[in-house]
């Protein structure tokens, strides 16, 4: 536990030491802010809720969250200090996880500098502060299963710019494999077990059944058990590549 | 062959490494004493950084293990790993770190806390001249600042076991000469491995080598042990200030002569006696030139030459 936490230590420092931090911070609170209120018509709906202020997180992370996670790996690989890392006297799956907790609470970070929305709806009417909460919590457990997914797929290479758009195709199919265009696809062929497999991996499902106000354990626990998976796959991949 | 040391540090039992196909080292065994500084010697892809990275425990051996301290690296590598300073190759450090929150950083890694931490720090900064550069990011930093950032990272603990994988390549003489004082100082109490392809270093700070090639140890010894192998080793070189044609036909006639070679190089001109099976005959050849009356210029005994060993045993592999 003491050396995770010194791992995400020094991985919080750097992501502070450089602009990476001002500038996504800064880009996420924009975008966020401006989807909710132009595309998601956050005044003219006339309603005290932060819906429309959700319903945009799965697209915005999907766009951003890769570019965070990027690096993980991929630039330890790149510049060698994957080797004096692994050859600390810490285990794999300090490291990994160490590395996954800094990138998500730095995402948390950023999730939380958002609360002027909150503070607006508060100003303006009367939301429904429970259903806030579990969208908050709902956004952050979808952040850290885009950031696994991520953290995993930087570790396959030592390019950043492929550790990105691979990232973003993954997540990109992850979030909509709800969707009818997906399952259309399967529909017709395939056996109704798999139809359902695959809508229920749906992170865009998951996350609009916490951000109605239902938190029901069955989606905080997708979200955690596919972090976990692919942490444990990150773990394995980093072994098997670190050589390269 | 075999380490004269009764204290082993370091044992590396048969160790292979496979990727794919190539046989990258190829069942290497050696051992490593307090107070010994082992330089690992070989060509460039001989092998000499996969075996750092087994014993460091980065790489997972396809056979044969490693021993520090008593601890396995296979089956206890954190308390392995807990043992070893190691400065990888090309010294990699976090380039948007300062050196002082690099090294914080490592001595927090290392179970250093409070005051302990500030002492192991400063050490390490002492030891390696870090202190003008603590608060610049790294990535701004000298190549020689950013070798001894590494060096300072290894050090930072005290290790008994130190492993650099060539600490002083792309320094400058000055830097060099630093860097292996400083080893030469911290010789005596530790177990040092530093892989070179640089043989004035085995010279400069080795107490012992081991030469690789193509993944097998092809040589194993003192810095002196292995100058023998070499057809220089007590080979006698004698100046004249003239008959050389008749001085090169009665040296070829004595018993203890293997040849004889005229060689013109920066000294001048000379012949090169080289001696039958590495014996001694300076005596012979001194007599020789007594009783013949030549006009000796210089006379000189040849101490055998590193680099002539090392393509030998490295293209006989």
């Amino acid at each position: 536990m003491h050396n995770v936490a010194v791992i995400v230590r020094r991985e919080l420092q750097g992501y502070f030491a450089t602009p990476l931090a001002y500038v996504f911070i800064v880009i996420f609170l924009a975008l966020a802010g401006s989807l909710a209120f132009f595309a998601g018509n956050f005044f003219e709906r006339g309603q005290a809720d932060l819906q429309p202020f959700f319903n945009f997180h799965p697209w915005l992370y999907l766009v951003l969250i890769p570019a965070l996670a990027m690096r993980l790996w991929a630039e330890e690989r790149k510049s060698g200090t994957i080797e004096l890392l692994l050859t600390l006297p810490i285990s794999m799956t300090e490291a990994v996880v160490g590395k996954f907790l800094a990138s998500w609470i730095f995402a948390g970070i950023a999730l939380a500098l958002t609360f002027p929305f909150w503070l607006t709806v508060i100003y303006l009417g009367n939301p429904d502060n429970g259903v806030i909460l579990a969208s908050y919590i709902g956004s952050f457990l979808m952040a850290g299963a885009f950031l696994a997914v991520g953290s995993c797929l930087s570790a396959l290479t030592k390019n950043q710019v492929i550790a990105f758009v691979v990232t973003a195709a993954v997540c990109f199919l992850f979030t909509v494999s709800g969707s009818q265009i997906v399952l259309g696809v399967l529909r017709g062929w395939a056996p109704q077990l798999l139809l359902d497999t695959v809508a229920s991996l749906s992170f865009l499902t998951h996350f609009n059944a916490i951000v109605r106000g239902v938190i029901d354990l069955r989606d905080a626990v997708f979200f955690l058990s596919t972090i976990a998976l692919f942490l444990y796959a990150n773990a394995v991949v980093v072994d098997l590549k670190k050589a390269d | 062959m075999a380490s004269t040391s009764t204290d082993p540090m370091v044992e590396v039992r048969n160790l292979s490494k496979r990727f794919g196909p190539i046989l990258a080292v190829d069942d290497v065994s050696f051992t490593v004493g307090r107070g010994e500084v082992l330089g690992f010697l070989g060509p460039n892809g001989a092998g000499k950084s996969t075996t750092m990275k087994m014993i460091t425990g980065f790489l997972a051996p396809s056979a044969g293990t490693a021993v520090v301290c008593g601890a396995d690296i296979l089956a206890d590598s954190i308390a392995a790993k807990r043992q070893i300073g190691y400065l990888p190759e090309g010294a990699p450090s976090y380039p948007d770190m300062t050196p002082l929150h690099f090294l914080e950083f490592v001595a927090r890694v290392r179970g250093f806390s409070g005051r302990e931490a500030r002492e192991a720090i400063g050490n390490a900064i002492e030891c390696t001249s870090l202190g003008s550069v603590l608060a610049q990011p790294i990535d701004t930093l000298s190549k020689g600042f950013k070798r001894r950032v590494g060096l300072a990272q290894a050090l930072l603990h005290d290790p008994p076991v130190l492993i650099l994988d060539e600490p002083t390549d792309g320094l400058d003489p000055n830097q060099k000469h630093d860097v292996r004082k400083l080893i030469n100082l911290l010789a005596a109490e530790k177990a040092i491995i530093i892989s070179t392809h640089l043989l004035e270093e085995v010279d400069a700070v080795c107490t012992r080598a081991v030469v690789i090639a193509a993944g097998r140890l092809v040589a194993d010894g003192t810095p002196a042990e292995l100058e023998q192998r070499s057809r220089h080793h007590n080979a006698v070189r004698i100046e004249l200030a003239s008959g050389m044609d008749q001085a090169e036909a009665a040296l070829q006639a004595l018993p203890g002569v293997e040849s004889v070679e005229r060689v013109s190089d920066d000294e001048g001109t000379a012949l090169l006696v080289f001696a039958r099976g590495g014996r001694s005959i300076v005596a012979e050849v001194a007599d020789l030139a007594r009783d013949r009356r030549w006009e000796v210029a210089g006379l000189r005994v040849e101490r055998g030459r590193l680099e002539d060993v090392f393509r030998q045993v490295t293209l006989a592999a």
